[in-house]
């Protein structure tokens, strides 16, 4: 049984799901508005988070998070399960809903995706797919970070689905159970911008938002005296990752969100969304140099303080560029 | 990001698939764009897998010099920690500590070998048989 659903392939993995799985049920709404929407755009440094033992630099918050916050400001109700140490359990339940026609959203653990490119292969939990159809011992998959629909078989599935380590997915699955006739998108749209701005300008703490990008801007520019040329490169090129690698639509999610705020200039009939949009795609270009820059700085893991500092320097005006922006959108809602 | 300035160099995607990339067309409207990659993600991510390199050379060094077991290797290879590797086995960190010394290799029931090489994804054969290619 397949089912006959969309593939679409998208920037990043949780809006694209959620995306495609509205779409499945007649609710056209692009990856950049659900992103939009659930205030999928942010800034964090952690440092005591570390993956692969580096202080974690995020650009988007908490996996789950955009997804949570769009379904409930869309108005639509989710069934989310989650299998302990189950795994039979976790597949026979996904067979179950399948069986119903209802195509199902999995969290999935990167590392043993036999479908993906051998270099995407880290141990990294939070990714997500959907799950269309079984016929025998296959499982159809829709991977949005993916160019075209792929399989798995029931070994694989559950293998990525009860992935070990940090994040780890437990075998999590969701789809829509209820989706409103009227959606009031527009009043969604105002939720998810204000939850942004505030998080980009206002959290009191220094590793949030535009603050966090000036606070690891002083760190970064001390990194290769602090912790010598081949760690910091490490640091760096971990950061460039976080921007760039798979699922971030490109610019750590800051083009995706300037193709939502020129969706909303349409639903909102406000011009100013344009203008604003434009001044994103600018930001977003500046992250872009910022990755470029810090790869021929990490290339050959050279000491430069230099190429640091050029760095550090730019991140200082992109924060500037940031809160300037986001305290004219704010002006708009 | 203009559409026709989104780069194309073939890396880390490896021919198998291309990535979206969100950027503006001639009308400035957002377009998806596949993109095969980018020189500056293709050398972050080289950095990463020469840093796994790195950990499977030590664990090379130390299983030829006597120190480690095949496990210290597939655990390297697989890139993994102590602690990642004691969540798959589901056995305490300490016993994985004492599995990748030579000696508590060698007292692993049959039942605790398949469990790895299991989680490794390899045969039974190849983990009792792993030897570092002695360059």
């Amino acid at each position: 049984m397949k089912l006959d659903f969309e593939h679409i392939p998208a920037g990043h993995c949780e809006n694209g799901v959620i995306s495609s799985l509205l779409n499945y049920h007649g609710l056209k709404l692009s990856e950049a508005m659900i992103f939009g929407i659930g205030s999928g755009y942010f800034f964090a440094y952690m440092p005591f988070v570390k993956v692969n033992g580096i202080p974690l630099a995020s650009f988007r918050p908490i996996p789950g998070m955009i997804f949570a916050k769009a379904a409930k400001r869309l108005g639509i109700e989710m069934k989310k399960q989650s299998f302990r140490k189950q795994p039979k359990r976790a597949m026979d339940e996904l067979d179950k809903v399948l069986d119903k026609k209802l195509p199902v959203g999995i969290q999935a653990g990167v590392f043993h995706l036999s479908y993906f490119p051998p270099a995407y292969r880290f141990h990294f939990n939070a990714h997500n797919l959907t799950v269309y159809g079984k016929e025998d011992n296959t499982y159809f998959i829709s991977d949005p970070v993916m160019e075209y629909p792929t399989t798995l078989t029931y070994d694989e599935l559950k293998k990525v689905r009860f992935a070990k380590g940090a994040l780890g997915p437990n075998g999590k699955m969701y789809y829509p159970i209820n989706i409103p006739k009227e959606i009031d998108l527009k009043s969604a749209i105002r939720k998810g911008i204000k939850q942004t701005a505030d998080w980009m300008t206002t959290i009191p703490i220094p590793l949030f938002g535009v603050k966090g990008i000036r606070y690891l801007s002083k760190r970064l520019r001390n990194w290769p005296n602090k912790l010598g040329a081949k760690r910091a490169a490490a640091y760096l090129a971990q950061m460039v990752r976080m921007l760039e690698e798979i699922g971030t639509g490109g610019a750590g999610f800051r083009f995706i969100y300037a193709a939502f705020l020129q969706e909303a200039a349409g639903v909102m009939d406000d011009e100013r969304y344009n203008e604003l949009s434009k001044e994103m795609t600018k930001i977003g270009d500046k992250w872009r140099k910022f990755s470029s820059l810090a790869a021929q700085t990490c290339k050959g893991r050279s000491a430069d303080t230099n190429g640091y500092n050029t760095i550090a320097n730019l991140m200082l005006e992109i924060a500037d560029d940031e809160e300037k922006f986001f305290t004219e959108l704010k002006k708009l809602i | 990001m203009e559409k026709d300035k989104v780069p194309q160099d073939e890396g880390i995607t490896g021919g198998v698939s291309r990535e979206v990339q969100y950027a503006i067309d001639e009308n400035g409207k957002y377009v998806k764009v596949m993109s095969t990659g980018w020189e500056p993600k293709n050398i972050v991510n080289d950095l990463a897998w020469e840093d796994i390199q790195e950990q499977v050379d030590i664990a090379n060094e130390q299983i030829l010099s006597g120190k480690a077991s095949p496990i210290m290797y597939f655990m390297a290879k697989n890139q993994m920690d102590v602690t990642l590797l004691s969540n798959y086995i589901e056995i305490a960190k300490w016993k994985v500590k004492r599995h990748l010394k030579p000696k508590g290799f060698k007292k692993l029931t049959q039942e605790q070998l398949e469990n790895y090489a299991k989680v490794f994804e390899i045969s039974l054969d190849e983990l009792l048989n792993y030897k570092p290619n002695n360059e």
